[in-house]
């Protein structure tokens, strides 16, 4: 089983007077496992549902391995879909679920079962096969939709949103086994999630889509380390703005000189760009911040410290040390010395300082 | 989908079924006395007029008990003939409404959702229309065409609609009557499954609409449809002021007609068909509670 090329081309998708997909441009290597990453309504799944079939673009076209796929109808598709919802066939036990498409396809009963237990074995549920749907949990009703999905040995397979019904513990788990497994398959797959940690986990490169266009597309280290836009760097983790000046390929903030990764900005003030856990925080009555909110994550805690300034800076320390930080704490705000991404000045960033295009709910 | 499948509690009739099941649990002491209350006002309401419907089929006055009555029913002339009839024209318009309603619900589902307000309304129509006025419309509409038309297919088509071993035209009659009823419960039932992902996933899988339908839907809908067609069945077993109208021998007319002459057989007929619908109901309901258990 090879995985295929695939490529949107200039794909656009209007629903009355919604965009979902604004020309979207995207190529997906074979055997690859891509994460569609962004917020709701910007186009991810609209442009899976291109591909399966579901969805017919108003403009451009989906290629297959260089075949134009575009107007081929949903069951003449050489993809396997798992859904967002549970979509096993409540009718079917597991197995039968399984041997679906190899029924559609006339395969001899004794060789369709034969596979399906293949299948239910390759997903780690071996036991199952006479068991309905509802009898099954919902990881495993994902898993035997996964098994399902590859019964056809489809060379694309398409992920949406698999894992947002279930519970954190199993999604992690389940996460790990579709990569495991896409891994061992090398078929190329497509993953629709709104899960910033899902898609950076998981991807050999990351697609951030905004509004139907792609803003970037991106192995998760670079993703996350090296935003190609302020949009990207906001969804993809917590970006600190805070105010710098630049002087040769050196800037300067909260009174540290660092390097400048990427290009420099001509205007001397500018905005630097710093993850809350490259913000070193330590408990200083003169340092002249004050924590203001902390919220405990478990491994981390992630504080908002307001400076004297007004300036406000996220800052994730040990999940341990967040005794010393409880709100009111005094502390000293510095910056790892590492090269740090700058931007041009913007006023709404100075006057919020840790401005959040993307409000993260469990900062306070 | 249960709340419209037919159920039936041992010991109780249809009607009274849901009022021992609303007690909640829990408070275990006052509700049961309430719910005895209502079972037994409602046993009373529906068991007293079969009790006295039976006692008057089994005693006539001055005689001792006897199932005569019974016995006459098989003998009385046009029984059979009627009640084929009755059940064919039943059978012909299950088979027409579903074969309507269903890939209607479906396609609206998948296809049109807007127009599923419209579908409704239009389905709930005939209950707003009174029976009488139904079938002035059609004995008007089939009286129309002149002499002059005698000779041509459209008049014979008129003819052969009305043929009196199988009145077609009742079919379509009926087909209109069972359309709220039918359209009821199998919007229920695709209401209870997820049709659009269910049909995505199976057109994924590389199935054509038609196997979409008849392998993925139709297996789900089972319980549905078997309440669809119940009821329908059950409507077309009753239903007198159409066919009494347009003097078709149906089974409730010939219930009508020996009525006149003899009274004691045209109730026990009435008693006997009111077991036969229930045996159905029966066989049906728990042919629907299987699906659920095996499903």
């Amino acid at each position: 089983m090879n995985g295929a090329r695939v490529e949107f081309r200039g794909l656009r998708r209007r629903f009355g007077s919604t965009v979902a997909l604004d020309g979207l441009d995207l190529t997906v290597e074979p055997g690859e496992l891509i994460a569609l990453l962004g917020p709701s309504g910007c186009g991810k799944t609209t442009a899976l549902r291109c591909l399966a079939g579901f969805e017919q673009p108003d403009e451009g076209e989906v290629l297959v391995d260089g075949a134009d796929i575009t107007r081929v109808p949903a069951n003449r598709r050489d993809a396997g879909m798992v859904f967002q919802s549970y979509s096993l066939f409540p009718n079917l036990n597991a197995r039968d679920n399984v041997a679906f498409g190899m029924r559609v396809r006339k395969v001899p009963a004794a060789r369709r079962h034969a596979r399906a237990r293949e299948l239910l074995e390759l997903v780690g549920l071996p036991s199952v096969g006479d068991r309905y749907p509802h009898q099954l949990s919902g990881g495993q009703q994902q898993r035997v939709a996964l098994a399902r999905a590859l019964a056809l040995e489809p060379r694309v397979l398409l992920l949406d949103e698999p894992l947002s019904a279930l519970d954190a513990k199993v999604r992690v788990s389940l996460r790990e086994e579709i990569r495991r497994l896409q891994l061992s398959l090398g078929i190329t797959t497509i993953f629709v999630t709104h899960d910033q940690e899902e898609a950076l986990s998981m991807a050999d490169r990351v697609a951030v889509l905004r509004e139907g266009r792609l803003e970037q597309v991106a192995d998760p280290a670079t993703l996350y380390d090296r935003p190609a836009t302020p949009f990207v760097a906001e969804f993809v983790g917590a970006m600190n703005h805070l105010p710098g000046l630049v002087s040769g390929d050196r800037v300067t903030v909260f009174g540290q000189t660092l390097p400048v990764e990427g290009p420099v900005p001509d205007a001397a003030p500018v905005d630097v760009l710093v993850r809350p856990e490259a913000v070193l925080v330590t408990p200083d009555g003169e340092g002249g911040g004050i924590v203001m909110v902390s919220s405990f994550r478990g491994s981390t805690a992630r504080l908002r410290v307001r400076l004297g300034d007004g300036t406000e800076v996220l800052a994730d320390v040990p999940g341990h040390d967040s005794v010393r930080f409880a709100p009111g704490t005094a502390v000293r705000v510095g910056l790892v010395e590492r090269p740090v991404l700058v931007s041009a000045r913007t006023e709404a960033h100075t006057e919020a300082g840790a401005a959040a295009a993307v409000p993260e709910p469990d900062v306070v | 989908m249960a709340s419209l499948t037919p159920q039936v509690t041992p010991g109780t009739v249809p009607g009274a079924a849901p009022a021992p099941v609303s007690a909640r649990p829990g408070r275990p002491r006052r509700p049961r006395v309430w719910r005895g209350v209502v079972l037994l006002l409602a046993g009373v309401y529906f068991l007293v007029p079969l009790i006295a419907s039976f006692v008057f089929t089994v005693k006539a006055p001055g005689q001792g008990f006897s199932l005569d009555a019974y016995g006459r029913i098989f003998s009385t002339e046009g029984f059979g003939g009627s009640l084929l009839l009755s059940l064919g024209l039943g059978l012909a318009t299950i088979v027409v409404v579903l074969l309507l309603t269903l890939p209607a619900a479906v396609a609206v589902r998948l296809g049109a959702p807007r127009l599923r307000p419209v579908l409704e309304v239009v389905c709930t129509l005939p209950l707003v229309v009174p029976p009488i006025t139904f079938v002035a419309g059609i004995s008007t509409v089939l009286r129309w065409g002149p002499d002059y038309l005698a000779s041509t297919p459209f008049y014979q088509t008129i003819i052969a609609l009305q043929n009196p071993g199988f009145p077609v035209v009742l079919v379509l009659a009926y087909v209109v009557l069972a359309l709220p009823f039918a359209y009821r419960s199998l919007d229920a039932g695709l209401g209870a499954i997820d049709v659009r992902t269910l049909s995505e996933a199976a057109r994924n899988l590389g199935a054509s609409w038609p196997h979409v339908l008849l392998r993925v839907i139709i297996p789900n809908m089972r319980s549905a449809m078997a309440s669809a067609s119940f009821l329908t069945l059950a409507l077309v077993l009753g239903e007198f002021t159409i066919a009494r109208l347009l003097s078709f021998q149906t089974f409730p007319n010939w219930i009508y007609r020996i009525s006149g002459s003899q009274a004691q057989v045209s109730v026990a007929v009435s008693v006997f068909s009111l077991l036969i619908t229930w045996l159905l109901l029966l066989a049906l309901s728990s042919a629907g509670a299987r699906q659920r258990s095996g499903s």
